[in-house]
C-alpha cells in the first residue's frame, strides 16, 4: 500500500520541475547555459586534439605506436573523480599549476571533462581510421601520399563514425560528476552544471531543481543516442552504397 | 582558368619512342617461404596492350604490384624508361576489386588530382571531364560506393588515367562484371591506349585479350613460358603451360 500522503512531495516535486523548465527558470538556464558552455568547448578542444592524434595512430607505422594505443585506451577508462584529484593537485594553489589560480573556474572544468573525453575520441578515431587503412592502404601507396594526407584523407571519410566518437565524448563529458565537482566547486552562479547540481539539490532535498534538470539530461543523453544511430546508418550507406 | 583538358595530349608524351616502359630482370618474390615469382625477366610496356595470362596463384597480380612498388621484391631489377625520381607518379594500377573513397564520384575524382599536383582552381573540371570520359556525369554526385560494379570500375579507371600514366597496370579489371559493363570498360581501355598509355592487363579473358592486346606473356608457378603476339599465341601456343590453360586442363 502506498500512503498517498508519502506521494505527495514527489507530485508536487514533478510538477514545481515542469513549472522550471516552462518558464525557461533563470537559475535552470544558468546552470544549463555554463552545462553547455563547459561541455562544448571540451568537447572541441578533444576533437582537436583526438582527431589528429587518432588519425596518426591508425595510420602510421612507427615504435611506440602499440604502446600509445595501449595506453589511451587505458585512459578511457580512467575514474572521473581520480581524475578530479589529479587535476585538483596540480591546480591548487600549491600545485605546478597553481599560479594561474584556475581552481574553481570554469576553465578548470573544461579542463577536467577534455581530460576525459579527449581518450574516447582518440581511441575511436584510432579504430576507425586503422580499419580504413587497411582498405585504403594500397591506393594511398599507388598515389604516393604522404602520411599527413593519408591521416586528413581518413578523417573525412570517417566523417560520420568520427562525429558519433564526438557525440559519445559529449555524452560522458555531460552526464560527468566527480571531476567537475572536485575542480570546479560546485559554486552557485559560477560552476554549476547539470549534474553537479542535481547532486547537491537531490542531497538538500530540493527536488524540483534536481528533477528538472534531471529530466533535461535525460533527453540529451538520448537526443545524443538518437544521433549516433542516425549518423551510423548515414555512414553505412556511404560505406556500402 | 587552366586547361580543362584532363589528358595529356600524344605530342606531349615523354619521348619513350618504342623503348618498354620497364626491364625487368631476374625478378624474384619469395612470400611464406614460397617463391611466387621465380626469376621473371622481360621488357614489358611495350606500345600498345600487353595481356597478361596465366592461371590462378601464377604470380600475375604480385608481378604488376611489384612493378607499382607495392610488393619488395627479394631479388632482381626493375628499370624504368625514364629517369629514377619522377616529377610525377608515371605507373597507375587499378585494383581488381575497385578501392573507392567514401565521397562522391567526382569528390573521389578531385581527390586523386589533388594528389597527382593539379592545381585547386582546375580539379573540377578535369574530374567533370574524367566523369564524363567514363559516361559517368549523371553520377558525379552519387556516393561512389553506391555505383554498379561496371560504374565504380569505370570511375576507378578514370581516376588511374587522371594521373597520365605512362604506364596503366590493369589487374583483371572486368573480372566481376557483365557483358554490357565489360564492354563499355574496353571502350575506355581502347581510348586510352590510342592517346599512348602502355597497358598491361591481367585477364582470364580470351576474347578481351584478343580485343585489346598485341602481345601475351604466359605466367606460370612464377616464371614465364611465353611471350609472344597475341594472334600467334591464340593460334599456336608454343608453350605446353600455355596450351593446356588454352585447353582448360588442369595444370600441376
Ligand atoms: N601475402 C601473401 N602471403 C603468402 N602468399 C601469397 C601472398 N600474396 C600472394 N601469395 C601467393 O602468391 C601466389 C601468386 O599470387 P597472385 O600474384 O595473386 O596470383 P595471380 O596470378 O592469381 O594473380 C599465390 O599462390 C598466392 O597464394
Ligand atoms: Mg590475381
Amino acid at each position: 500500500m502506498v500512503n498517498k500522503d508519502a506521494m505527495e512531495p514527489f507530485t508536487t516535486a514533478f510538477a514545481n520541475a515542469w513549472h522550471l523548465i516552462w518558464t525557461a527558470d533563470a537559475d535552470l538556464m544558468g546552470v544549463l547555459a555554463l552545462s553547455f558552455q563547459v561541455t562544448g568547448l571540451a568537447v572541441l578542444v578533444s576533437c582537436l586534439i583526438g582527431f589528429p592524434l587518432g588519425a596518426i595512430l591508425g595510420v602510421g607505422r612507427f615504435a611506440g605506436r602499440s604502446a600509445s594505443l595501449v595506453a589511451i585506451n587505458a585512459l578511457m577508462g580512467l575514474p572521473p573523480v581520480v581524475v578530479g584529484l589529479g587535476l585538483y593537485l596540480l591546480l591548487s594553489r600549491a600545485g605546478p599549476l597553481g599560479v594561474f589560480g584556475l581552481l574553481y573556474t570554469p576553465t578548470a572544468m573544461v579542463i577536467a571533462q577534455t581530460v576525459l573525453v579527449t581518450p574516447i575520441v582518440a581511441a575511436l578515431t584510432a579504430q576507425v581510421t586503422e580499419e580504413m587503412h587497411r582498405e585504403y592502404r594500397d591506393l594511398f601507396a599507388t598515389m604516393g601520399m604522404g602520411q599527413v594526407q593519408q591521416a586528413a584523407t581518413l578523417l573525412w571519410d570517417g566523417r560520420f563514425a568520427l562525429t558519433t566518437a564526438a557525440l559519445a565524448g559529449t555524452g560522458r563529458a555531460f552526464a560527468e560528476v566527480g571531476a567537475v565537482m572536485i575542480v570546479g566547486g560546485n559554486i552557485d552562479h559560477v560552476t554549476r552544471v547539470m549534474t553537479t547540481t542535481i547532486a547537491l539539490e537531490t542531497s538538500r532535498g530540493e527536488l524540483a531543481l534536481a528533477l528538472g534538470l534531471g529530466l533535461i539530461l535525460l533527453v540529451l543523453s538520448l537526443a545524443i543516442n538518437a544521433g549516433v544511430m542516425g549518423l551510423r546508418n548515414m555512414g553505412m550507406r556511404l560505406a556500402h552504397g | 582558368m587552366a586547361d580543362p583538358l584532363p589528358f595529356r595530349p600524344p605530342a606531349a608524351a615523354p619521348v619513350m619512342p618504342d623503348r618498354p616502359a620497364v626491364r625487368i630482370e631476374d625478378l624474384r618474390l619469395t612470400r611464406r617461404w614460397r617463391k611466387v615469382i621465380d626469376g621473371i625477366s622481360a621488357d614489358l610496356g611495350t606500345p600498345g596492350c600487353t595481356a597478361i595470362m596465366g592461371p590462378n596463384g601464377a604470380g600475375k597480380s604480385l608481378l604488376l604490384r611489384t612493378i607499382a612498388g607495392l610488393e619488395k621484391p627479394q631479388g632482381g631489377t626493375i628499370t624504368f624508361a625514364w629517369p629514377p625520381t619522377p616529377e610525377k607518379r608515371r605507373v597507375a594500377l587499378v585494383f581488381q576489386r575497385p578501392v573507392l573513397l567514401r565521397r562522391t564520384a567526382l569528390a573521389n575524382l578531385v581527390h586523386a588530382l589533388r594528389q597527382f599536383g593539379v592545381p585547386r582552381a582546375a580539379r573540377t573540371d578535369q574530374a567533370m571531364a574524367l566523369l564524363e570520359r567514363a559516361d559517368l556525369a549523371h553520377a558525379a554526385k552519387t556516393p561512389a560506393r553506391a555505383l554498379s560494379g561496371g560504374e565504380q570500375q569505370r570511375l576507378a579507371l578514370v581516376r588511374a588515367l587522371g594521373q597520365a600514366p605512362d604506364l596503366l597496370l590493369l589487374d583483371e579489371p572486368s573480372a566481376s562484371l557483365d557483358p554490357r559493363a565489360t564492354a563499355a570498360l574496353e571502350r575506355l581501355i581502347r581510348q586510352a591506349i590510342h592517346d599512348g598509355v602502355r597497358v598491361l592487363l591481367i585477364t582470364h579473358d580470351r576474347g578481351q585479350a584478343r580485343r585489346l592486346a598485341n602481345r601475351v606473356v604466359f605466367l606460370h608457378a612464377g616464371r614465364v613460358t611465353e611471350d609472344t603476339p597475341s594472334d600467334r599465341f591464340f593460334d599456336v601456343a608454343q608453350s605446353p603451360q600455355a596450351r593446356a590453360y588454352l585447353n582448360g586442363d588442369l595444370l600441376l
